[in-house]
C-alpha cells in the first residue's frame, strides 16, 4: 500500500455538484419549453432545435480541438444549453442555414475568442440571436414570423384596436381601483392566452408557463438563483406602471399594461434562463440583483422609448458588459472586516 | 442536517458554511482503548505552531515517560515529553507531516516497562493552584491546541494585560466530517471538561464559561449539561450541525454574534479564549496530575479501515503500528491527519503521530479530481464562511499574480476547505491559496532582508 499513497491538498472529499450535471439539467428543463415548440410549430421547429444543438456542440468541439483542449468537453452540456437557449429564441420560420451561423457565431464569437468555457463576457445565444437580427433584418423581423398552430381566439384581440382605448384615467381613486380590476377581468383571457401561448413570437418564448415549469425547477435545484427572475420581472413590471408611455401607447392601450408587457417577448425565457447564466452574470447575490434590476430597466427603456420593440436580448448583453463592473462594487466586506482608522493629516 | 432543518430549529449558527456527510456512524459508537505503547515511538520537536522544541537527549541516553525530550525555544513554542520509558535510538531529522521538510525528531526504543519520570503523575487539587502556576504547569507540560491548530496553550493563556477576557469557550463541535474523538471524550469525561473550563476561567478571570457542541451529538449535550447543571457560570449550547461551526471565528461568531477582528486579530479581542475540549482535558491533566501531553485520542476512521476505533495513543507511535492493529481494506490509497475538510495526506506510514492529530481517517479508492475552468456559478462565494470571492482568488492563484491575490484578502482565508468542496468545477482553490500564502510570506521575508 505504501507505494500508492495519494498525496494531495485539502479537502479531500467534494460535494457531488459537476459543471456536466449542472449544465445538462439546465438543458433538460428547457424541455418542456421544446415540447411547446414542436406542439405549436411542429416538426419543423424539433428539426430546428436538434440542428442548433449538434450545430453548437460540433463547432464547439472542432474549435477546442484547433485549441489543442480536450474536444469532448464539447459534451460537457454548456454547448447544448446554448444550442438548445438559441434555437428556442430564433422564429419557427428560420432557414436552415440560421442554426449553422448563430451556432458558429455562438461558439466562436460567443464563447471561444474569449478563451472557452467560463471566460466569455457575454452570453453566447444573445450574441448570435443579436448577430441574426443584424444580418437577417427582414428575417427576424416579427411581423413575417408564422403564427403558432394553436389559435387563441382571446388573443387575436390584442392585433386589433383594443377594448378600452378609449377609456381615461378616472380622478377618483376609488373608481381608479374598480376601473383597474375591470380591466384585468376584462383582459384576463388574453394574459392567460399569452402565458399558454399563442401570440407569434420566436419557437420558445411562446408558451410562458412551460418556461415558468422550468424555471422554477431549476429554482429547487439551485441552479438558478430566484433572486434574478424575480427581480427582473418585478422592475419590468414596477417601470411599466411608473414610466411614460411612449407614443405608441396612444392607439394601443396594451403597450403600457404591466402585465401584458411581462408576459410578452423574450422576457420570460430571458429572466429565467439568459440572465441566470452564471458564467456571464454577477458572481455575489446582491450583484445579481443589481444586474437582475438593470435589465428590468434597459428592457423597458427599449421597449418604451427606441425604435425597437423588444429588449430583453439588448437589455441582458448590455448588463454582461456591466458584470465585472457590479461584481466589483458587490464585494462582500470580509469576515471581521474593521475600518481603517482615518490617517491625520 | 438539511440547512431548512437547521434553520427550522432555531439553533444558533453563522452565515455561510456546507453540509458535506458527516459520516461519523463508522467509528461513533467505538468506546476509547487504550493502544499500547508501540516498541518504537518518534517524538517530533515540530508538533506545534511556532519555535520547533530542541533536542535535549542524544543517541543511548535513558528517558523516562513524561520525561523532557525537547526544550521550548522560546516563549511561543512547546515542550516535547517522551511517551515511554526506554533508550534513545536515535536524534535525526525526519520530514514533518505538516510542511514536509525535515525537522528534528527523537526515536526511542522501549523497555516495556513504561516507568513515569520524577515529579510527574503527582495529583494535587487543581481548583486550589494560582493562575500563575497554572500556565506554568500548562507550559511545562507541553500543552498545544489539539483540535489541529496547535497554537502553544500558555500563551492562549496569558492574554495580552489590556485584553479583558469575558467569555471561555470550550470547543465541542467537531464539525469535521468523520472523526469523533472528542464525542467520545465528551461522554466519557463531561465533568472534567466542565472542571477545565472552571479552571481555564479562574485562570484567565474570566467570569463566563461556554461550551458548544453540534446538535449531532444529542448525548454528549446531555452529559455536558448534567454536568455543568446548578451553576450559573457555566452554559453548554447545542449548535447547528454545519461545517465549519468548530473553527474558532465561527464558533465565537454563532455564540456571542461577535466577529474576531481581520488581519490576524484574536478571540481576546471580542473578549473571548476559545479552548478545545481535548485540549481542555490536557490543561486539567497538567495541573491536576502534572502529567505532560504525551498521549491523547485519535480515531482512527474511514472506508479503509476495517475496525474503525477510537483510540488512547501514546503521541509518536507510528502510523502503521496503529493501522497494522485495526486492519486496512484494499483499495485503501490515503491517510490523512484530521478530517477530510483540513486533513493533511501522509505521504508514509513511518510518520509518527503528533499532539495536534485527532484523526487518522483512511480513505479507500481516493482519486483526483479533473479541473475545469470557474463557470462563476457562485456557490464558493455564499460557502465561504470569511465572506471571500473564492473564484477570484483560484483564478488569481492560476496565474500566480499574488500581489491582486493579497488585494483580495487571500490572507483572510482560513483554508477551511467549504469553496472547494462545493465546487462544480472541481478546482483546488484551497491548494492555490496555500501555495499563495505562502509565496506572499516568501516575497514578505525577501523585501525584509536588505533591510538589514
Amino acid at each position: 500500500m505504501e507505494t500508492h499513497l495519494l498525496v494531495s491538498s485539502s479537502p479531500h472529499i467534494r460535494g457531488d455538484d459537476s459543471v456536466n450535471r449542472i449544465m445538462w439539467t439546465v438543458a433538460a428543463a428547457l424541455i418542456p419549453a421544446c415540447a411547446a415548440a414542436i406542439f405549436y410549430y411542429g416538426a419543423g421547429a424539433l428539426t430546428l432545435i436538434l440542428m442548433t444543438v449538434a450545430c453548437c456542440m460540433g463547432f464547439e468541439a472542432a474549435i477546442l480541438a484547433f485549441r489543442r483542449q480536450n474536444p469532448r468537453d464539447a459534451f460537457d452540456g454548456s454547448a447544448a444549453v446554448t444550442g438548445v437557449l438559441l434555437a428556442l429564441i430564433m422564429p419557427a420560420s428560420s432557414p436552415w442555414y440560421f442554426p449553422v451561423v448563430g451556432s458558429l457565431v455562438a461558439m466562436g464569437l460567443g464563447k471561444h475568442v474569449f478563451g472557452g468555457l467560463g471566460y466569455n463576457i457575454w452570453n453566447p445565444a444573445l450574441i448570435a440571436r443579436a448577430v441574426l437580427q443584424l444580418a437577417y433584418p427582414s428575417r427576424m423581423n416579427l411581423s413575417g414570423w408564422p403564427q403558432p398552430g394553436l389559435r387563441l381566439p382571446a388573443v387575436h384581440a390584442i392585433s386589433g384596436a383594443s377594448p378600452d382605448a378609449t377609456s381615461q384615467a378616472s380622478p377618483l381613486a376609488k373608481e381608479m381601483l374598480q376601473k383597474m380590476m375591470d380591466k384585468f377581468i376584462d383582459r384576463m383571457d388574453t394574459y392567460a392566452g399569452l402565458l399558454v401561448g399563442g401570440l407569434p413570437g420566436s419557437m420558445g418564448e411562446t408558451c410562458r408557463l412551460l418556461i415558468l415549469v422550468g424555471g422554477i425547477i431549476l429554482i429547487c435545484l439551485k441552479i438558478v438563483d430566484w433572486r434574478v427572475p424575480v427581480f427582473y420581472i418585478l422592475t419590468v413590471f414596477v417601470l411599466v406602471a411608473l414610466l411614460p408611455p411612449p407614443e405608441a401607447a396612444k392607439s394601443n392601450s396594451w403597450l403600457s399594461d404591466p402585465i401584458y408587457h411581462c408576459l410578452t417577448g423574450g422576457l420570460m425565457i430571458g429572466a429565467f434562463f439568459m440572465a441566470t447564466d452564471m458564467v456571464t452574470t454577477p458572481i455575489t447575490r446582491k450583484g445579481r440583483m443589481i444586474f437582475a434590476a438593470g435589465c428590468g430597466l434597459l428592457t423597458v427603456l427599449i421597449r418604451f422609448y427606441t425604435a425597437f420593440p423588444e429588449g430583453v436580448c439588448y437589455a441582458i448583453l448590455l448588463m454582461n458588459t456591466a458584470t465585472p463592473l457590479i461584481d466589483r462594487f458587490t464585494r462582500p466586506k470580509v469576515f471581521g472586516y474593521v475600518k481603517p482608522p482615518k490617517k491625520d493629516k | 442536517m438539511s440547512s431548512l432543518g437547521n434553520l427550522l430549529s432555531g439553533l444558533k449558527s453563522f452565515p455561510g458554511g456546507i453540509h458535506p456527510p458527516d459520516s461519523k456512524e463508522l467509528s461513533k459508537s467505538a468506546q476509547v482503548q487504550p493502544f499500547l505503547p508501540p516498541a518504537l515511538v518518534r517524538v517530533l520537536m515540530a508538533q506545534h505552531i511556532g519555535a520547533p522544541a530542541k533536542p535535549v537527549v542524544k543517541k543511548k541516553d535513558a528517558v523516562k515517560r513524561g520525561q523532557v525530550v525537547g526544550e521550548a525555544a522560546g516563549f511561543v513554542s512547546a515542550c516535547v515529553h517522551s511517551p515511554i520509558s526506554g533508550i534513545v535510538k536515535d536524534v535525526e531529522d525526519f520530514p514533518s507531516p505538516v510542511t514536509g521538510r525535515p525537522v528534528a525528531s527523537v526515536v526511542i526504543e522501549s523497555d516495556g516497562e513504561d516507568a513515569w519520570a520524577e515529579g510527574v503523575n503527582v495529583r494535587q487539587d487543581p481548583m486550589s493552584v494560582e493562575p500563575k502556576r497554572v500556565v506554568e504547569l500548562v507550559q511545562k507540560a507541553g500543552v498545544v491546541g489539539m483540535g489541529g491548530a496547535t497554537f502553544p496553550t500558555h500563551v492562549k493563556l496569558s492574554p495580552p494585560p489590556n485584553a479583558k477576557i469575558e467569555h471561555v469557550i470550550i470547543n465541542g463541535v467537531e464539525c469535521e466530517p468523520y472523526l469523533t474523538s472528542d464525542y467520545r471524550l465528551m461522554l466519557d469525561q463531561p465533568d472534567r471538561i466542565v472542571t477545565a473550563l472552571r479552571l481555564i476561567m479562574k485562570t484567565v478571570g474570566a467570569p463566563r464559561g461556554h461550551i458548544g457542541v453540534e446538535a449531532n451529538k444529542p448525548d454528549a449535550f446531555q452529559a455536558l449539561s448534567l454536568a455543568a447543571k446548578g451553576s450559573s457560570d457555566v452554559q453548554v449550547h447545542l449548535l447547528q450541525v454545519k461545517y465549519p461551526q468548530g473553527a474558532e471565528h465561527m464558533l465565537i461568531k454563532a455564540l456571542e454574534g461577535r466577529e474576531i477582528p481581520w488581519k490576524g486579530g484574536l478571540p481576546s479581542a471580542v473578549g473571548c479564549l476559545v479552548h478545545n475540549a481535548a485540549t481542555a482535558i490536557a490543561i486539567l491533566d497538567a495541573v491536576e496530575f502534572q502529567r505532560p501531553l504525551i498521549e491523547r485520542l485519535v480515531c482512527v476512521t474511514g472506508e479503509g479501515v476495517k475496525i474503525p476505533a477510537n483510540l488512547s495513543v501514546r503521541i509518536g507511535t507510528p502510523i502503521s503500528a496503529i493501522l497494522e492493529q485495526q486492519g486496512l481494506h484494499d483499495g485503501a490509497n490515503k491517510v490523512l491527519f484530521g478530517g477530510p475538510m483540513m486533513g493533511l495526506a501522509q505521504a508514509s506510514l513511518d510518520t509518527p503521530t503528533m499532539k495536534g492529530v485527532n484523526g487518522i481517517l483512511v480513505l479507500r479508492n481516493a482519486a483526483r479530481w479533473q479541473r475545469r475552468p470557474c463557470i462563476r456559478c457562485g456557490r464558493c462565494v455564499d460557502a465561504c464562511p470569511y465572506r471571500l470571492i473564492p473564484s477570484e482568488l483560484s483564478i488569481l492563484g492560476e496565474r500566480e499574480d499574488w500581489d491582486a491575490a493579497a488585494v483580495a484578502n487571500i490572507m483572510e482565508c482560513k483554508e477551511c476547505g467549504c469553496c472547494t468542496y462545493v465546487c462544480p468545477s472541481k478546482r483546488p482553490i484551497v491548494q492555490l491559496v496555500k501555495f499563495g500564502k505562502s509565496e506572499l510570506a516568501r516575497k514578505r521575508r525577501a523585501q525584509e532582508k536588505p533591510k538589514k
